[in-house]
């Protein structure tokens, strides 16, 4: 184990274990920053939301983007999974069908950095009953 | 190493542990094993987060859901329906009583609303035992900004300026502390952190020490800077086992990072901590007392001056400090004195700890800024009194402090405003009554701790605590007479002005702050021998109402010591003569015949 040697040291440390704490900072500001639900009933596990969670998750790293990424059940689109929920601060919250990577860019790259709509989407404001 | 989707935080308090925490943990990693999800979830012992009522508590993140009273065997619960099939499980989340539907963020919950958390910051959100979680939240940090930016003197200041006092009751300066012991020259000066928590119900330094050790030991190694010392030392109560090992744990771990030791971050300076071990006597809290223990002595105090910052541990110049002063200085360093100076009243600054007990629906540790009123904390945050009681007292400062009543429920919190009001801050303790307690007998409580823990050494505390006492138990048999609760007066008010220490100088507050605000329920016990909260056992007795009394026989076959007579299917009495008011045939009658008068 290397020592602390100097406060730049010990800042560059900091730097180093911060993202193992990523998921939890994260937590305590979600309303801050752009929230991505994923579906992952047994639908969307089968059509692969866990790949294209972990591509997302990197993608968002990637472009710097401040993201939560939380797993939900089924959002009963079972016919285009995998689905994501994707919230952006100020935003109205929109359900995305059929995601896979190429789709997973276009979120990225056009609705969450310039709000500019792209195809698939499911529904707008998906409302939940028991509120 | 992979990165973790989601972490699930169990709480390792104490309280947690005694409700099987560990095994919670043990069975979440069997469960996330068996379905392959080990690298995918990261299973995290925390410190305390603070809502012990409902413990214990698991957390999940990042969708915050807060989970209470978990059981060992809902671990495979929460992993197979919350981790696996994304879907929360209700039984778990906490229910608002007062909606009654379920709140599964915690910053939606009544308790953490009002909340603001300097001291226990990293409380519950990291693992004490890594210190790289420590580091990764900025841990060491105000350390090496000291050591790199700022000269000692300038530390000083900075405290100073952030107008922070002693969290462990007196409510002394911290920055003026630090400054006399900083101007006392010695070839060997002492920085000690004062872990002795005596007052009964009170968890706020146990708390942050199981929660974030590594925050002690950086503030403690910031003060040995500002004031010359390179040796730490921690007096600890050995009760807290806990504590303790965290502590050693974070000690050494720091060691190993250079965080301690020779040469701090290149800066020459040296400091190492040593923890001393007290065998849980209440007045080793009073510092010289403290000091004496730790030296070998017997744990008794000396008069001052000479104060510690002069003549200390080995008569050298001693710093000490309460252990939730200590946890505040690392953010005052990092985030300046003036952002804590923003919190709190006008002569209070900061936040303050408070460990809530007794009869309130939310018991545990909070910490509020100074200010807040008695009725936030007891009605917003604490949700209110136990089974919809009123709410008659509120104990604050343990021991040395005193009962605060209904016309203090909207005083701003905070040191000055406490006193005035005839109790004090303390170190954080806060135990709530109801209607059902009776103040004459809360008054001989804290009298009986205080007789008990009295060192011997000065004759007031001595023998005027142990006076008080017996006047007390005088008064709960139905014995006392009005002479008694004048005498009661003058001897607590020369106990205050002539014992030694702090202990002996607060120790008749509990019974002054009641008769100030009780004088009515002191009268009515002396003069019409009774108690109105049903506990001085001497003054109550049974009976049974003829008319209601069916004669079932149920109180009789109950009562232990054969009090009940009657015929069967005939009205029964009781002999009060012979009766000892246990209670057990109001328990067993069925037709609310039985009350006490």
């Amino acid at each position: 184990m290397t020592k602390v040697k100097s406060l730049a040291d010990l800042k560059a440390m900091r730097e180093q274990f911060q993202s193992n704490l990523d998921v939890r900072e994260k937590s305590n500001n979600q309303e801050e920053m752009v929230q991505i639900k994923v579906a992952m009933g047994t639908c969307g596990i089968a059509s692969g939301a866990k790949q294209i969670m972990e591509y997302m998750m990197e993608k968002a790293d990637g472009m710097k983007i401040r993201a939560v990424f939380i797993q939900t059940g089924c959002m009963g689109h079972c016919n285009a999974e995998p689905t994501i929920e994707v919230i952006v601060p100020g935003r109205e919250p929109v359900v995305f069908g059929l995601v896979n990577n190429k789709k997973a860019d276009e979120i990225f790259e056009k609705y969450i950095v310039n709000n500019e709509m792209v195809d698939g989407v499911i529904a707008i404001n998906n409302e939940v009953a028991d509120k | 190493m992979a990165k973790y989707k989601m972490h699930v935080l169990v709480c390792g308090g104490t309280g947690c542990k005694a409700s099987q925490s560990a095994q919670i943990v043990e069975n979440l990693k069997a469960a996330l094993a068996d379905n392959g999800l080990q690298d995918e979830v990261q299973v995290v012992t925390t410190g305390c987060f603070g809502f012990c009522e409902k413990g214990p508590i698991v957390k999940m993140m990042p969708d915050n859901t807060f989970y209470t009273q978990v059981k060992p065997e809902d671990a495979r619960t929460i992993v197979e329906e919350h981790i696996i099939k994304g879907r929360k499980v209700t039984n778990l989340l906490y229910t608002d009583p007062e909606t009654n539907e379920h709140v599964s963020d915690s910053k939606h919950m009544g308790f953490y609303k009002k909340q603001i958390r300097i001291a226990l910051r990293n409380c519950g959100f990291i693992d004490p035992e890594n210190i790289e979680e420590s580091i990764s939240r900025g841990g060491y940090e105000a350390l090496g900004k000291c050591l790199t930016e700022m000269k000692p003197e300038d530390v000083i200041q900075e405290i100073k300026l952030s107008g922070l006092r002693g969290r462990g009751g007196g409510g002394f300066p911290t920055g003026v502390k630090w400054e006399i012991a900083s101007k006392n020259h010695a070839d060997q000066k002492y920085v000690v952190c004062n872990a002795d928590e005596g007052d009964p119900g009170a968890f706020m330094d146990r708390s942050i020490m199981e929660g974030d050790p590594h925050c002690i030991i950086e503030a403690m190694a910031i003060c040995g800077y500002a004031i010359g010392a390179t040796k730490g030392l921690v007096y600890i109560r050995a009760e807290y086992p806990l504590a303790i090992d965290r502590l050693q744990i974070a000690i050494k771990q720091a060691r190993e990072y250079g965080l301690l030791g020779q040469n701090i971050m290149g800066s020459g300076f040296d400091f190492d901590i040593e923890l001393r071990y007290g065998a849980g006597a209440f007045v080793c809290g009073e510092e010289t007392a403290l000091i004496h223990s730790m030296e070998g002595q017997r744990g008794e105090p000396t008069f001052k001056p000479p104060f510690p910052a002069v003549s200390g541990y080995l008569g050298k110049p001693t710093n000490v400090n309460n252990v939730e002063t200590f946890a505040n200085i690392p953010v005052i360093i990092t985030k300046g004195a003036e952002w804590f100076n923003k919190i709190g009243t006008e002569k209070s600054k900061g936040t303050k700890v408070f460990a809530l007990a007794g009869q309130i629906n939310n018991v545990g540790l909070i910490e509020v800024p100074m200010g807040i009123t008695l009725r936030e904390v007891i009605y917003e945050i604490g949700g209110g009194i136990k089974d919809g009681k009123e709410f008659k007292a509120v104990q604050t400062g343990g021991p040395s402090g005193g009962c605060l009543t209904k016309k203090h429920l909207d005083t701003p919190i905070d040191y000055d405003n406490l006193i005035a009001a005839g109790s004090m801050m303390g170190s954080g303790g806060m135990v709530v009554m109801d209607e059902t307690s009776c103040m004459v007998s809360i008054a001989k409580f804290y009298l009986e701790f205080t007789c008990e823990e009295s060192c011997g050494k000065c004759t007031p505390c001595r023998v005027g605590n142990k006076r008080l006492c017996e006047m007390l138990t005088k008064i709960s048999k139905g014995n006392g007479t009005m002479e008694d609760l004048y005498e009661l007066r003058n001897l607590a008010a020369v106990i205050k002005d002539t014992a030694l220490c702090g202990l002996g100088q607060t120790s008749p507050n509990p019974v002054l702050s009641t008769l100030d605000n009780f004088w009515d329920e002191y009268v009515e016990h002396v003069v019409d021998k009774k108690c109105r909260a049903g506990v001085c056992k001497s003054l109550m007795s049974y009976e049974i109402d003829q008319s209601k009394c069916v004669g079932c026989t149920a109180c009789a076959r109950n009562c232990p010591v054969s009090a009940i007579k009657g015929d069967k299917k005939m009205p029964h009495t009781i002999d009060t003569a012979v009766c000892i008011k246990c209670g057990a045939c109001i328990e067993r009658c069925k037709f609310g015949a039985i009350s006490i008068k």
